[in-house]
């Protein structure tokens, strides 16, 4: 069914063996000279990790940047609240790390459904990352003697991970925001900040510009360019709840794709296992802990259904250390996805924690004991705070509660070898394209490949787009295809106006997030995934009919805003369920529960599904066109995930 | 345990920059276990549905990391609890029939764009008239070759923590932006692949500081109010620096 053989999809990747295609590639590429590149004109919209560090490499080299951001500074992108660390192959533990392993650890991790050639680039120019940011001032941790320190994380066996404390994306989009600024105050990069993308515009299929509102005026503008990028994010906050931030949203990436560009394997989202339960019904976001208190933490939940005692009055056999129990070569670290899902089936089963029995433990009682109070507090010190500060509770004396909850979106917008889309011209890089993490993200590798992209992959692979279109004067804006969809977003906003129906576009959002976690959750069936495609589209309809934005148009509108976010919110959920509905196995963060082993495992089927799902827009409430990308892995043997 | 009291509020509405904003009274019940912004968030799906715009309030991570939220709080930036953040503020810091006065971030270079927003972008042009290291993509060595003491990078690290969100300028009787300007020129300074630039970017930052800024007469106030607890001492750091600075780079400009 799924499988057909697709001519529309060419990824592009370069001849060669595996460690060369890189190396060829930079070769063969069209190079732009330095004097022409200021005749390119190229909009960099978003200014996280990829955004920031694709704006200044790009104003470095003499392009004509413009970068836009909806925030009211570039430094607020959610790159920012990125806890654990980044990879990246240095070996300087010489434990046995390289470009290779780092490949390997992330072509596995991803559950075998990611191209090979991008991840061992990833993996190349991972190196080149860590020396930027310590060049830039990122104050990595070091150790006594002055050089960096290194930490391992979930899913590798080596010490690897570069952290910052817990503020590792902090300091890299600080550093990455700083880059950017210089070229702000050089002139290569002019930056325009509370600025929206609502739309991209092409023509002859090729990307020439973007249409944004201003938040604070409402004036929808048109900017042209030969180049559009797309550092945009994720768009985990489909599910309401989440640990992305309040305003990170889908739009930029969802009106590409209704332009033109296809969606790759949107039901590919991450559920990070340690984040702190909801606490009541008006909860705004989920907090995550950091992945690394699994290190010291014992997970577990009483035996006893709904049971009412406090932690503490609870004996040791009254206790069910699941994990510890059921993976006993991992035990508490088994991977995120595996994790989850057993702590969504025991608080399914009765046996969950806290008031709203929505939680299991994670009990640091034995580590205390083993280690004393100071060695935890000096490892876990300020999550511990941060955990105190959120719930009320001191975790040094009950354990914390944690539940799963939505982190990370490895789907995206599909892109080429050289990060491109299907429409010429526009570009998608960092989370916001489906390139690196496959089914499955492995911690502390967004940093990474957001950074890759922005910093090192990017400014070379837009030369060679570019390179023909030089003495092509850019589209000017008063071209209809920019007065056109200038109209169009002018309309756009003021149907939300005139709607004027009965709910808040947040009672539309809590509403859609609850039946996309409840059916294209953590665990997904065919039942639950046709029954939330009706539902969806039966509150989509009640949404721009009953909707009520009030206000105007021409001011700070914050409603206004969300309105059309949470529209492109449903049109993408709708796409999750078909995806998640064709993709008959199991894979990464995607689990069919038709498809399992007998141990309750993911079961792939790599027969009929290795393979990338790029989905084709065709017009509202018309089933999209799959297309299929095969992957070839000629340096990988595919094998099933075992962590008893 | 979780209960649900009532809070009485007194908000800050206006309409836009040029327009007189006045307090609007409300009354809100909530319980305990909700953060001060789901407080308002309830606030405004209710307005929402009494067909009264909502309250214009700025937040994005709610973890108290991107610096976008920030009110004032009964007087006090952030509110009542130490080295917090508006969104990691809890009910729990309230009691029932408590009056809670809300307001934006009062200072001259921080105008008010609508109720509880400031635009504060100021900050930004202090970052972008020297705070960075000026390293093209791709020129980096390895990034070992330069060891760094761990007592620089850990006081580099401490003044990196700042999350730019202008609760120091909003506490400072004088609207000064010393602490923020401050925490980056230091979090430069500490390190050895700041050096290059160090008394360049000193001047130049403080000069822009000082276009938008009040001065500081060393109250501290920014520091109590400052939700990364970023230190004092790194005023006096600036202050030592931007006099060398001066000596400096006249001497450097005689070299020339």
């Amino acid at each position: 069914m799924a499988k057909n053989n697709n001519t529309v999809l060419n990824s592009r990747v370069p001849d060669g063996s595996l460690e060369e295609k890189w190396e060829n590639h930079k070769f063969s590429m069209k190079l732009v000279n330095p004097n022409n590149k200021r005749k390119f004109d190229v909009i960099v919209v978003g200014t996280g990790l990829a955004g920031a560090s694709a704006a200044a490499s790009l104003g470095e080299l003499g392009y004509k940047v413009k970068a836009f951001t909806f925030h009211d500074s570039p430094r607020r992108a959610h790159s920012i609240a990125a806890q654990g660390g980044i990879n990246a192959a240095k070996n300087y533990k010489n434990d046995g790390d390289s470009v290779y392993r780092l490949f390997y650890d992330t072509i596995k991790g991803g559950d075998y459904r990611s191209r090979e050639a991008n991840v061992h680039r990833l993996a190349e120019v991972s190196t080149n990352i860590i020396d930027q940011a310590t060049a830039q001032g990122v104050p990595f941790a070091r150790e006594y003697g002055g050089l960096l320190d290194n930490r391992s994380f979930g899913g590798a066996q080596v010490s690897r991970t570069f952290y910052a404390r817990g503020q590792t994306g902090q300091q890299l989009l600080l550093g990455a925001y700083s880059a950017m600024m210089r070229q702000v105050s050089a002139g290569s990069v002019e930056l325009h900040t509370r600025s929206e993308l609502l739309d991209v515009v092409t023509k002859d299929g090729r990307a020439c510009g973007i249409v944004t509102r201003d938040l604070l005026s409402g004036e929808v503008v048109a900017h042209s360019a030969h180049a559009v990028v797309l550092a945009t994010g994720g768009y985990g906050n489909v599910y309401f709840l989440s640990t992305n931030a309040m305003m990170s949203n889908v739009t930029a990436a969802w009106r590409a794709h209704r332009r033109g560009a296809f969606f790759a394997n949107p039901c590919y989202t991450q559920i990070h296992p340690t984040c702190i339960p909801a606490s009541d019904d008006f909860q705004s976001k989920l907090t995550l802990m950091s992945e690394s208190l699994r290190n010291d933490g014992r997970i577990w939940v009483p035996k006893a259904f709904d049971d009412s005692r406090v932690a503490h009055e609870i004996p040791e056999n009254e206790r069910d250390y699941y994990l510890e129990t059921k993976y006993p070569a991992f035990g508490n670290l088994v991977p995120r996805d595996v994790a989850s899902r057993n702590a969504k089936n025991v608080v399914d089963q009765g046996h969950g924690v806290g008031p709203l029995k929505n939680g299991v433990y994670l009990d640091f009682s034995a580590a205390i004991q083993r280690d004393g109070h100071s060695a935890i507090s000096a490892k876990y010190g300020n999550l511990f705070d941060m955990y105190e500060s959120i719930t009320g509770e001191n975790p040094y004396e009950a354990p914390m509660r944690i539940y799963p909850a939505i982190h990370y979106t490895m789907g995206g917008v599909w892109v080429d070898y050289n990060l491109m889309t299907t429409i010429p011209g526009l570009y998608a890089i960092g989370e916001a394209n489906f390139s690196d993490h496959g089914a499955n993200r492995l911690g502390a590798s967004a940093l990474m490949q957001g950074l890759a992209d922005g910093y090192f992959v990017l400014p070379y692979t837009i030369g060679d787009g570019l390179a023909d279109q030089l003495g092509q004067p850019a589209v000017p804006t008063d071209d209809p295809v920019f007065t056109n969809a200038v109209q169009g977003i002018e309309d756009e906003t003021s149907k939300w106006l005139s709607i004027n129906g009965t709910r808040s576009v947040d009672y539309f959002h809590r509403e859609l997030g609850r039946l996309v976690w409840d059916h294209i959750g953590m665990s997904r069936n065919k039942e639950g995934l046709e029954k939330a495609k009706s539902e969806i589209a039966a509150l989509k309809e009640e949404f721009f009919s009953d909707v009520r934005v009030l206000g105007s148009a021409d001011t700070l509108n914050l409603s206004l805003e969300k309105a059309g976010r949470v529209s492109d919110f449903f049109e993408l959920a709708e796409l999750m369920a078909q995806d998640a509905l064709e993709r008959e196995e199991s894979c990464g963060g995607h689990f069919r529960e038709e498809h399992q082993t007998s141990e309750g495992e993911a079961q792939r089927d790599d027969e009929n599904f290795t393979h990338v799902a790029a989905w084709e827009w065709k017009e509202q409430n018309v089933l999209q066109t799959r297309h299929v990308e095969e992957l070839e892995f000629e340096n990988v043997t595919l094998t099933q995930r075992s962590y008893k | 345990m979780s209960e649900t009291i009532t809070v009485n509020l007194k908000i800050w509405r206006q309409e836009g920059p040029n327009t007189k904003g006045s307090f609007e009274k409300y009354t809100q019940q909530i319980t305990t276990e909700a953060s001060f912004l789901e407080m308002i968030d309830l606030l405004n799906e209710e307005l929402n549905n009494q067909g009264l715009e909502p309250v214009a309030i700025e937040s994005d991570c709610r973890e108290g990391i991107c610096g976008t939220c920030g009110v004032m709080i009964n007087g006090q930036a952030h509110g009542p609890r130490k080295a917090t953040t508006t969104c990691q503020l809890h009910m729990r810091e309230f009691s029932d029939g408590d009056e809670i006065v809300i307001e934006p971030f009062r200072a001259v270079s921080f105008p008010v764009i609508r109720d509880l927003v400031v635009d504060r972008s100021p900050f930004d042009q202090i970052i972008e008239s020297g705070g960075y290291i000026s390293v093209n993509t791709g020129a980096a060595s390895d990034a070992n070759l330069t060891p760094v003491p761990k007592e620089a990078a850990d006081q580099a690290f401490d003044a990196a923590a700042c999350i730019g969100c202008g609760a120091c300028v909003a506490a400072c009787p004088n609207s000064a932006a010393q602490l923020f300007t401050s925490a980056k020129l230091a979090h430069m300074a500490s390190l050895p692949q700041g050096q290059a630039e160090r008394w360049k970017r000193t001047e130049s930052m403080v000069g822009t500081m000082e276009e938008f800024f009040g001065s500081c007469t060393n109250h501290g106030e920014c520091h109590e109010a400052c939700p990364k607890e970023i230190n004092l001492d790194f005023i006096a750091f600036m202050n030592r620096d931007y006099m060398k600075a001066k000596v400096k780079n006249r001497a450097l400009s005689g070299q020339r």
